[in-house]
């Protein structure tokens, strides 16, 4: 079965992100970039499905601008098979990302559709959902475990524990942190990805309008904790939890 | 303005998440509540009593028994047709849930909302909660999902609303629930629990981080939560997970005990009244948030804390 991963190119998470002095966002100028850490599990997943026998193409998708060509190219060379990247300079919010896979769905009719649960820069956690609905697919959110077969079965890490369900294919999935552990790609690898089939289209192929839905009037730090006092001892501790009339 | 609030219920009883969703919706309009599952005129009845909350529509159905997306969706996004809005808590399920009705719906999502400024527009944390986003939406219906610890929970008491039965739909038979795996706990939930201590890597195993948080927890009274490290290396099961991408809490007192503060695991506790820091790294970056720190060995300190308190 064909297997779609969709991918995005974000902040680093090891960065601690800015806030631009106007107000208008935060700072991504000189920052360094990545593939976002939950999109990595996906792809890892979909090489993993491959390994095993069950995915027999793996294809990776981005919608970003021409840069996000280098987070495809990562995952090529951590083993998808080909890669598309829709390629716009607008910022594109979730509900037009879906729209936009769910349309590529339709062209290359995968089986399964793996995604990252959420992009670390807008923290949406909504773009496998939307399009699993306009798929009509049911979805497996926030997996922690992914069982294949003629239908997939789903781990998904809940609030109260973990959830299975099972899903019949074609199904979406979204990640959770604990599915795998990415590999890095190897030197030999990151060589061979750059021969291999990559198309570049643009929101319109699709006959999507990317137009946003939501306006950011502005972007601003959040209050600043100050640090507090540093105590020498457990007495002292002690001392201070009572003060605060936790402990008995 | 009419805003339908999913609520958020085990079958039995309602989730505090839900009181938060309803105080926030109650800034938009008038509040109607959503309960689905199976066989949950209890729930429903509990939910008309809900201050603030003017009709409640019961979905019942086998299909709506583990309220999966799937089955739920569909029914929420029938019901937009004569409501407005849309809130949902920005918990597992409701992350599961609400984007999938904004979808159905043509309406591009305001996530995890801190505040309501007006009719349309919100705060909302970005970048892990680094920058705070004040948006504005121009759908005309709103999907939303609210940050629980960011609103007063509305008085689970003093409403009297009318319950109305919604039709809810075969389900497509497209996803089945299988099981749930619930984490048994004697402790007070993460995200509503007054205090939590909370443990990171440092404990070195999951032995040892049960041994040494559990008796402290339970001399408090609190709930035991634990850094995404900690979870990964198996010390603890994932729903203990605060940061990010885990559970948002906002207690009165969060103790950290071998966390260092990566910004992911800052994101999820910040906002608790009281921080108090216990760690062999006086560098470490969880000691710029704690209003108490204590520098040295958590395995000296932990005991004698136990003990003395």
């Amino acid at each position: 079965m064909k297997v779609l991963v969709a991918v995005k190119r974000v902040i680093d998470f090891n960065v601690k992100p800015r806030v631009k002095m106007d107000g208008s966002g935060v700072d991504l100028a000189n920052v360094k970039m990545s593939m976002n850490p939950f999109d990595e599990i996906a792809v890892e997943e979909a090489i993993r499905l491959k390994e095993k026998g069950v995915a027999t193409e793996i294809v990776a998708v981005s919608i970003g601008p021409a840069k996000a060509q280098e987070t495809l190219r990562t995952a090529l060379a951590m083993g998808a098979d080909r890669a598309i990247l829709v390629q716009t300079d607008e910022e594109v919010e979730p509900l037009a990302v879906s729209k936009i896979l769910a349309k590529i769905a339709g062209e290359e009719q995968p089986q399964m559709i793996i995604l990252g649960k959420q992009a670390i820069d807008d923290d949406n956690n909504a773009t496998g959902q939307m399009l699993a609905a306009l798929l009509g697919w049911p979805q497996g959110t926030f997996a922690s475990k992914v069982e294949v077969s003629d239908s997939a079965t789903v781990t998904r890490e809940v609030d109260g524990g973990l959830e299975t369900v099972k899903l019949q294919l074609p199904a979406v999935v979204t990640t959770d942190l604990r599915l795998n552990e990415p590999r890095y790609a190897s030197l030999p690898n990151i060589m061979k990805a750059k021969s291999k089939p990559f198309a570049t289209k643009s929101p319109a192929d699709y006959g999507v309008d990317t137009t946003r839905r939501i306006e950011t009037l502005k972007v601003v730090e959040p209050a600043k904790r100050q640090a507090g006092i540093k105590v020498g001892s457990v007495d002292e501790l002690v001392e201070r939890l009572h003060g605060l009339g936790i402990a008995k | 303005m009419s805003v339908l609030v999913l609520v958020e219920h085990d079958g039995g009883a309602i989730k505090d998440a839900t009181l938060a969703t309803v105080a926030a919706a109650a800034q938009l309009g008038e509040v109607h509540a959503l309960v689905a599952g199976n066989d949950i005129d209890g729930v429903a009845q509990a939910a008309a009593r809900i201050a603030g909350v003017a009709k409640v529509h019961a979905a019942s159905s086998s299909a709506l028994e583990h309220q999966l997306a799937e089955a739920v969706a569909p029914v929420a996004a029938k019901l937009m047709k004569s409501h407005d809005a849309f809130l949902a808590p920005a918990t597992t399920t409701g992350k599961n849930i609400a984007p999938r009705v904004a979808a159905l719906l043509d309406v591009m999502q305001v996530s995890d909302i801190l505040s309501v400024e007006g009719p349309d527009t919100f705060t909302r944390p970005i970048y892990a909660g680094n920058a705070i986003a004040t948006v504005k939406s121009s759908d005309v219906k709103k999907v939303i999902t609210v940050r629980t610890t960011a609103f007063e929970k509305a008085a689970a008491e003093g409403g009297s609303a009318s319950v109305e039965q919604v039709d809810a739909e075969d389900s497509s038979g497209k996803s089945e629930f299988v099981s749930m795996d619930a984490s048994e706990s004697e402790r007070p939930e993460l995200t509503s629990a007054k205090v939590i201590v909370s443990g990171g890597r440092a404990f070195g195993s999951s032995e040892q981080f049960h041994a040494l948080l559990d008796p402290l927890a339970d001399k408090l009274g609190a709930a035991v939560g634990a850094s995404r490290a900690a979870v990964d290396a198996g010390y603890a099961p994932n729903d203990y997970q605060v940061g990010q991408t885990g559970k948002i809490v906002a207690p009165q007192v969060y103790i950290a005990i071998g966390i260092s503060g990566a910004i992911q695991h800052l994101a999820g506790m910040k906002d608790s009244k009281v921080i108090v820091a216990i760690n062999k790294d006086e560098e470490a970056p969880i000691f710029q948030v704690a209003d108490i720190g204590l520098v040295g060995d958590l395995f000296k300190i932990v005991p004698e804390l136990t003990q003395k308190l």
